[in-house]
């Protein structure tokens, strides 16, 4: 095997891990072992996995409330990712957070955000600190194409371009924001044109193969380190589940939906790989995840719930400010 | 000791915590080369240079969210909006992020941050420019609250608030910034959140008060002293946390009490003190607690009408005889 087919071959495993962890999250919900919101990753597996297998270890990663694909991606375990969806205090976020708000500072994963665009300046600001420090140091900012038209959208691509940040913007393109198309949030179709009036780099494409995005995502990571400049990223993508789990899609058809499945970068990964002759690794990496992902659910089963002492210790560090 | 103003108080602990750590950068519209909407931070850009002396284009939002990240990965940032009333377009990255993130994250992450500005009323600024933002962000767990009225506290507050690892939200005053007082020369002198000081002692009626309206209560005092009523004042100093001992260990000597600030009538800090004192104090009141506020209308421009509106010492007068049935 060689090293690029190893690495895809890793790359295929992270989107198979993803993918199953997301089925089985779904699972859980319809058990009611999972409270609140839960909105799947799947169909844009190879999103967070390409733009990730870009990255340096020490990058920021930061990202909206649809986050697990993430985190696993940048190395979450599943069992700390399941455990958290089933509120334990064994979670990645010791069950305060919820499925919106993965947090694996080890990893560098500095978060789900639930209030679309509000974390587009705090993934400025992680990149901000890292120029104050004169670190080589790259953040990754990931959201919907729903949130460019918010406010903070608009001041976080300004003073990111204003004061060269090192940073990487990737707006995944999924063509709904919740329930409504693009073409009724935005009066322009391609998201990417947005950096113009920035003067910032940008970048646009499909996310049909995740080594395509691995790809682009690098040559934008590489401004980035090299000479402290943002990009702005879209990548085209689809979800091939609703917004969250209540949401039933009625504003697409299932014919659309099958299309897109067509597309699906996961399938082509492994097709490919299949062509190669990896059928063995391919069962073995399917085996491997399913094994993890059953750990992941049993993990979180059995893990004991977090205690109202946790609940003052993480408001405030020190005395309580009552 | 140096008797020096207020703003060259903030000023002062500024450039202190600057010089002693270089995570700490001050960030605002106008805080560098216009030396300052109030003159607070001038000079600072002279010593520290642009790398740490961060002037920023009108993006309240923007700059509040940025320096919340940079918080949250180790820098610890003095965000200066030019009024707290301009926080109201970042009041999501305030609310959202500055208080949610310790505790969202499971405890993995902090936000070691100050946001400072002049609050509450100017001279006939009018209504959007007039905001008493204490009682918004007091009401927020995560968050910290002080309002110092004196050029003492606000330094050894603001050196608190800028080695204190939670978000702290810093309130100043325009009209206090030109009074003088001494302040200690001392790097390592203090001020302790959630410490009240009684700064004028009294048997006859507690005046809990702080910022600008700790002087007009000492004004009060004053003109009630001259009708034989002795009347104790007690600057709070810190919103949140609360120092409620003073405050009923007041009470519980002059079993009367007036709360005198600035803000709206409905809910709010003045609200939370009565409802300490009713709660910790019921037996030892002889009268309800009365609060001398803000009327309850969005501020008017015309002079007159706002003098009106702004609570003022006859009222905290007129309250402090009524709860004690003169």
């Amino acid at each position: 095997m060689t090293t690029s087919d190893a690495s895809h071959l890793a790359l295929y495993r992270q989107m198979v891990l993803i993918r199953r962890f997301e089925e089985e999250a779904a699972r859980a919900y319809s058990q009611g072992k999972i409270g609140g919101f839960l909105h799947l990753y799947i169909g844009q597996e190879p999103v967070a996995v390409g733009a990730v297998a870009a990255l340096q270890p020490d990058d920021y990663v930061i990202t909206t409330y649809r986050d697990h694909g993430l985190a696993l991606a940048r190395g979450m375990t599943p069992r700390a990712a399941m455990a958290e969806l089933f509120g334990k205090v064994t979670g990645c976020s010791k069950g305060l957070g919820g499925s919106m708000h993965f947090f694996d500072v080890e990893h560098h994963m500095l978060g789900g955000y639930g209030i679309v665009g509000g974390h587009i300046p705090i993934a400025a600001g992680t990149a901000f600190a890292s120029k104050y420090r004169g670190e080589k140091r790259v953040t990754l900012c990931f959201f919907g194409e729903g949130a460019v038209s918010i406010g903070d959208f608009h001041e976080g691509m300004s003073l990111a371009a204003l004061w060269k940040l090192p940073i990487v913007f990737i707006c995944e393109n999924n063509e709904y924001s919740m329930g409504t198309p693009l073409s009724r949030e935005l009066s322009v179709e391609d998201v990417s044109t947005k950096a113009l009036g920035y003067g910032m780099a940008r970048d646009r494409f499909f996310a049909d193969h995740v080594l395509t995005v691995q790809e682009h995502v690098a040559e934008a990571v590489e401004r980035a380190r090299a000479h402290s400049e943002p990009t702005l990223v879209e990548i085209r993508t689809y979800r091939f589940r609703g917004h969250s789990m209540s949401d039933p899609g009625k504003y697409r058809t299932a014919d659309e939906l099958e299309e897109r499945k067509k597309r699906d970068a996961v399938l082509r990964s492994q097709t490919e790989l299949s062509a190669a002759g990896f059928g063995a690794e391919l069962d073995a990496v399917d085996k491997e995840v399913e094994d993890l992902v059953q750990d992941a659910v049993r993990f979180a089963d059995e893990s004991p719930e977090p205690g109202p002492e946790l609940l003052e210790t993480t408001t405030y560090k020190g005395a309580f400010a009552r | 000791m140096s008797v020096m103003r207020y703003r060259e108080a903030v000023r002062a602990a500024m450039t202190e915590e600057m010089e002693r750590d270089d995570r700490v950068y001050l960030i605002g519209e106008e805080v560098g080369h216009y030396q300052g909407a109030y003159k607070v931070t001038e000079g600072m850009l002279d010593k520290f240079g642009e790398k740490r002396v961060i002037d920023t284009p009108i993006t309240e939002s923007g700059f509040t969210g940025i320096s919340i990240g940079a918080a949250m990965v180790g820098l610890r940032p003095i965000v200066e909006y030019m009024t707290w009333n301009f926080s109201a377009v970042a009041f999501d990255q305030i609310l959202n992020n500055a208080a949610k993130l310790r505790q969202m994250s499971g405890g993995q992450v902090h936000v070691p941050i100050v946001f400072r500005a002049p609050n509450g009323s100017a001279k006939q600024v009018g209504s959007q420019h007039s905001h008493s933002m204490e009682h918004f962000y007091a009401h927020v767990p995560g968050l910290k609250v002080v309002a110092p009225a004196f050029p003492a506290d606000a330094k050894g507050l603001l050196k608190t608030a800028i080695r204190d690892d939670d978000p702290v939200l810093f309130m100043e005053s325009e009209t206090l910034y030109g009074i003088k007082g001494e302040v200690s020369d001392d790097p390592e002198l203090m001020v302790p959140f959630g410490v009240a000081n009684v700064v004028r002692e009294g048997t006859d009626v507690t005046i809990v008060s702080w910022s600008r309206m700790v002087h007009v209560s000492l004004e009060a005092a004053a003109a009630l002293e001259n009708e034989g009523i002795s009347a104790e004042v007690i600057d709070v100093r810190s919103l949140r946390p609360l120092d409620e001992e003073t405050i009923v260990r007041s009470v519980q000597k002059t079993h009367r009490a007036v709360v005198a600030y600035e803000g709206w009538p409905y809910g709010g800090v003045g609200a939370e003190i009565v409802d300490r004192i009713q709660r910790l104090a019921f037996d030892e009141l002889d009268a309800p607690v009365l609060r001398v506020t803000t009327l309850d209308y969005p501020m008017p421009y015309n002079a007159r009408l706002e003098a009106f509106v702004i609570p003022q010492s006859p009222r905290v007068v007129t309250a402090a005889k009524s709860v004690l049935y003169r």
